[in-house]
Order: structure tokens, then sequence, then C-alpha cells
């Protein structure tokens, strides 16, 4: 039996490797968020001293809804073609196949829209002086939520409209991420130290990243019984 | 390609011991117990709908049941679920590939998760199945019968005492139901245990126990 | 000691206990409310700040109050089930879901109707409230998920698994929804103000949320009773007590 660390970066590299041979599916929910980001000027006004108000609610709102589309394909993909069931049966704990999917999935999905968020924060009137505190809470934010949405992904992926009901189950666990990383990118730009937000959703993603690995596999569990 | 394991553990024993287990109203397993143990082969058959697939996945560890037990090598297979599921090789109703990665690459993860193998190792496994051809190819323009035989180079690939393998000759030609059988008897004459659901009957070359599961 | 643990784990006992406990339950928590609403309603003296509106809390706390308990109890008994695999506490979290979600539901109508007098609105995104309206909706992920699965086990397990993470979510969400709150408050205060708490409205309060236990539990049997009529319906017990 091989390694804990060597099944991680085997997977690891499964992973990173059939998100490359599918691009359209790593630029969907990047679109997607594009999408809804464009949604909020249209809807309300064009002009960047309102939007800068509210842009950090309408980035993270987005940055919420395009994760949870990419999350659904957590695990579906797998379970569809009978693979999940030879991961769970592979000798390793599934704990870290859990963990080393939901890394990867972190990597091609969440990093990206890090990555995309100044385009997006240009759009809506973000000053650069904040953009630090932004990319760091968004990073911390997605990486949270993408543990969320493992749990989410485990208890669904088996079911028809699991999609709706993976919303409907994280989306209430992510409140408390999206108060915290909203208030910390207003903060920085307002001009004021963003710490103490930035602190607590520090806090609930090493929360979260302890404990979810447990709950996702149990959730997994459940579903290939 | 020799022998399909290393060394067969002395203590390699299968003991299902009268289990049960309801899916929703059904009572699809009724205290269905069997034995299995170093050098046997057991064929498990019966009409649709009878249990067979539920019965594997209970022999796996992935389906707990209600009541009954699995025991490997003398231990319940719940108190010993990562080294026991390291022991077998579990190939299900669909060939479980990942139609965007190679044959190879395929062979690479899946025996790569269990043991380290070099590639030329792999290569050599889908070369016994036939399907060397294919091992550049994606799983997702091999044929049906293609894909079976990678699955079943994933058998070898992974070196495992226990063979589990629901319905190996689905999709299969006569050379390659040929293929399948000669392996099983490679794998019970060399000390492996196989069990193995079939609605058709085994032609292995060897003494091959038979239970029918009835609904 | 443990052989009452396991008859509380038998489906043919929890039957007849539950038929047995039900009407004791409904009459003390009939006796128990009459007497808070008739005390809270008419007898209590009005509030000095908010006259007699606040009249309401004597619903909508204990109503707030079952809705918390009402869940962790969900939340326990899935656990229950879920680690020593008890098919009765399953039954038990099942039974409770919908109750705690109406509970909710009480505790966010009332909690509105008493905003309209102190806010002018029906709706101000007071903390508690809308930490009360985060609990619905994860009331709902429960109560949505377990009917999803074609096979009741696995419901039942993946519902008890959702109950657990939602608890441990539960002191998060209430404590980020009031920090959130602060940071918008504007000069005016928007909250429940809490009334202080003379003995002659602490008293009707306490029996209505005594009286909200004890209807719980009275409901709780009859809704336990349906689920294990329902679990058990092939087993030879059930059909034997149908046919009587």
């Amino acid at each position: 039996m091989i390694g804990m660390f060597s099944a991680l970066r085997l997977i690891l590299q499964r992973e990173l490797l059939l998100s490359l041979r599918r691009p359209d599916q790593l630029l969907q929910p990047l679109v997607f968020f594009l999408i809804v980001t464009t949604l909020f000027p249209l809807a309300l006004s064009p002009q960047l001293s309102l939007l800068r108000d509210m842009a950090p609610g309408v980035l993270w709102v987005a940055a919420l809804l395009s994760s949870l589309l990419s999350l659904d394909a957590l695990f579906r993909g797998d379970a569809e073609d009978g693979t999940l069931e030879q991961l769970a049966l592979s000798g390793q704990a599934l704990s870290v196949i859990v963990v080393g999917k939901t890394v990867a999935h972190w990597l091609v999905s969440g990093a990206a829209l890090v990555v995309m968020s100044p385009l997006v924060a240009i759009a809506l009137g973000i000053p650069l002086a904040a953009f630090p505190t932004m990319l760091a809470s968004l990073a911390l934010g997605t990486f949270t939520l993408s543990w969320l949405g493992a749990i989410g992904a485990g208890l669904t992926v088996g079911l028809r409209r699991g999609s709706v009901l993976l919303s409907l189950i994280v989306l209430p666990l992510a409140m408390p991420l999206l108060i915290f990383g909203a208030n910390a990118t207003d903060r920085a730009i307002a001009g004021v130290n963003p710490a103490g937000a930035m602190y607590f959703l520090a806090a609930l993603c090493v929360f979260t990243a302890t404990l979810a690995p447990f709950a996702a596999t149990a959730a997994l569990r459940i579903t290939l019984e | 390609m020799n022998s399909t394991f290393t060394a067969p553990r002395v203590d390699a024993s299968l003991d299902v011991d009268q289990v049960h287990v309801w899916r929703g109203d059904r009572h699809v397993l009724k205290g269905v117990s069997l034995t299995l143990r170093a050098g046997e082969l057991l064929h498990v058959w019966g009409a649709n709908g009878t249990g067979k697939t539920t019965l594997l996945r209970v022999v796996c560890g992935l389906l707990r049941p209600e009541q009954g037990t699995v025991a490997w090598g003398g231990r319940p297979i719940g108190a010993q679920r990562a080294e026991f599921q390291a022991t077998l090789a579990y190939a299900s109703h669909e060939p479980a590939l990942k139609s965007d990665l190679t044959a190879l690459e395929n062979l690479r993860f899946a025996v790569g998760l269990k043991r380290p193998a070099a590639d030329a190792e792999l290569q050599a496994c889908l070369d016994r199945t036939g399907v060397g051809r294919c091992a550049d190819l994606p799983a997702r323009v091999l044929s049906a019968g293609q894909r079976r035989r990678v699955a079943m180079a994933r058998v070898l690939g992974v070196k495992a005492p226990l063979w589990l393998l629901d319905e190996p000759f689905t999709n299969l030609d006569l050379a390659g139901t040929g293929l399948v059988s000669s392996l099983l008897h490679e794998h019970v004459s060399g000390g492996g245990l196989a069990l193995v659901v079939a609605h058709q009957d085994l032609d292995v070359g060897l003494a091959v126990r038979r239970m029918e599961l009835d609904g | 000691m443990w052989t009452w643990f396991y008859k509380l784990a038998s489906p043919p006992y929890v039957y007849r206990v539950a038929a047995l406990l039900a009407p004791w339950l409904l009459a003390a928590a009939a006796l128990l409310i009459g007497y808070g609403l008739i005390d809270g309603l008419l007898f209590a003296p009005p509030d000095y700040q908010q006259g007699n509106a606040f009249r309401i809390i004597y619903v909508h706390a204990p109503a707030a109050w079952m809705s918390l308990f009402a869940y962790t109890t969900m939340a326990v008994a899935g656990a229950i089930g879920l680690i020593w695999h008890i098919k009765m506490g399953h039954a038990v979290a099942a039974a409770t879901a919908p109750i705690g979600a109406s509970f909710t539901l009480l505790a966010l109508v009332t909690g509105s109707l008493w905003g309209r007098p102190m806010w002018g609105t029906y709706w101000a995104w007071d903390p508690r409230l809308t930490s009360e309206l985060i609990l619905l909706f994860l009331y709902v992920g429960v109560l949505s998920l377990r009917p999803a699965f074609e096979d009741q086990g696995r419901g039942d397990r993946a519902a008890a698994l959702l109950a657990l993470v939602g608890v441990v979510n539960v002191p998060i969400i209430h404590y980020s929804v009031l920090w959130w709150n602060s940071l918008h408050q504007g000069a005016t205060v928007a909250k429940f103000g809490r009334p202080a708490m003379p003995g002659s409205m602490l008293a009707p309060l306490l029996s209505m949320l005594a009286g909200f236990m004890l209807f719980y539990g009275a409901v709780l049997c009859q809704r336990l009773r349906g689920e294990v009529l329902n679990r058990e319906r092939q087993s030879v017990w059930v059909r034997e007590a149908m046919k009587s």
C-alpha cells in the first residue's frame, strides 16, 4: 500500500489532469462569475461611485453562486462512471481521497476566481488599495466554501435535482463567511483596518477545513451504499 | 505475466455469515452465508434482481448489512476496512474508466493508488488482456469490449488476492470470454480467491463451487 | 437500567408508550399554555416602553426557544441513529423536523408582527430574526434532503449528518449575524428591546415555555407513532396492530 502523501499527490495529479482535459468545464463557472457581476450595473446604475458601495456584496454573491455551479461537479463525474467506487475501494482512507479532490477542485475553480477578481473589481470601482484584502479574503472564503460544498456534494451527488438541493444546503451554511468576507473588503475600500473581519474569516476557514473532511467523507459513504 | 499476485497470506479467507439487506421495502439478501478460501472460485448466479450485485457490495464493505457479518482472515472487515480493501480487486458492472483519460493513464491512477507500478508493468497488463494497442487512446473511443478488457487489466495490475467480479463477461466476444476464463484459472490455481457473479456457466478449467441466490 | 434504554429502541414499545403519554402531555400543555396566555395577555402589567405590543413575547420567545431546542433534539436523535444504528433515533429526528420548522415559522411571524408597532415595518433585518430565518433555511434543507433518497435508511443517515453539520453551525451563524448587525446600526436601535423581567412577567413566560415544551412532546408522540408505523410496515407486529 502506498503512503498517504503519495496517494494525495496521485489524486491531485488525477484531478488536475482531468480538469485540463475539459477546459470548458473550468471556464464556464468563471464566465458565469463575470455574467452575474455584469447583471448588477445593468440592473442598478453604471455610476462607479454607486457601484463601489455595493461592490463587496456583489463580488461575494457572484463568487458564491459561481462556486456552487462548479461544486456540483466535484463528485458527480466519478459517481456517474463508477470510478468513485473504485476510489473508495482503493485501500486508501476515503478522507484522503476527499481531501485530494476538494483541494484540487479549489485550485481550479476557487483560485481561478481569485485570479479573475481584479478584473471584476475594476469594473465595480473597487480601488487598487483594497485589492490585497479582497484577494486574501476571497482566497480564504472560496477555500472554506469548497469544503462546505464538499459536504453538500457528498450528500447530494446521487440524487435527482441534486444541484438544487446542493445550493439549498450550502448557502445557509455559507452565510457567515459571506458576512466576514464582504465586510473585510468593505473596510478595505473605506480605508479602515480590516483585521477583525479577516481574523474571523481565517478562523472560520481553519475550523471548516479541520472538520469538513470528516463530514464530507461520512456523506460520501452514505451516498456509496 | 506469471503469478497474478505475490504471496497469498496464510490467513486469506472470506466468511460471510447470515447477511440480511433491505433496500426500501425489499428484503434483498435473506440470510446469505458463504465461505471462500485460498485457491477457490465461487460462482454466484441467480435471476435478475436477486441481489447478486448487492452481495458483492456487502463483501467489498461498501454496503453495511443490517444483520450479519463479513470477515476476512477471521476478523470483521469493519475493523480493518482500508487494509481489507487493499487486498481486493472489484470489477463492477460498468468498466469504471475515466473517458477523458487514456487506458494507460486510467491504470496509472487506479493501480497506482493501491501499489506503485511502473508504466512498463501496466503496459504488460494491457498486453495480456489484448488491448495493448489502446494504451494511449482515450477510454471514450474504445469499444465496450475493449473497455471491459482494460478493466480486467486493472484487476491484474492491482495484484490482489481476492477478486470480486460482477458480470465480467459482459460485452466480450468468444476470445474475450476465453481470456477472462484463463485469467481466472491462473489466479485461482495460484492460490487466489475469486467470487464471480455471472448469469452464464463458467468454464474455467477448475472445480467451481456454485451458489444460487433466489429472490 | 440498560434494559429500559433498549426498550426505548424497540418500535412496538415506543408505539405503545407514545400512545399512553400523548393525552397527558396534551392536557398539561393546554393547562400551562392556557394559564400563560390568560395571565400574560390580560393580567401582566404592560411594559412601560413598549406598551401592550410587547405581549406578543409570550408567544414569540417560547416559539424561538423551541425552534432551537427542536433542532438540537433532531441533531442528537439523528446522531444516535447514525452512530449506534438505532432506528428509533432516526424516527424521532424525522418526527421532530416539521414540528421544529413550524415553531421557527411561528417565531418569525410573531416577531414580524411585533416589529410592526416597534419599527413601523414588518421586517427590519433584526439580528435575532435574521438568525431565526437562517434556522428556517437549515430546517428546509433537512426536510428536503430526507425524502430525496429512494432508500429510507440512506435518507435518514444523510439527514442526520446534515442536521449535525447544521447544529455545529447554528452558534456560528448566530454570532456572525449579531456581529454583522452591530456594524450597521444606525442611531435608532432596531432591536427587540429586552424588557426587564419582574416576576409578574416571568411567570406567564415560563409557563408558556413549559407549555410549548409539553405540546412539542405531545405532537412528537403522535408523529412518532405515525413514523413507527410507516417504517415498520413490513413487520409482523404492525400487521397485527392494524388488524385489531
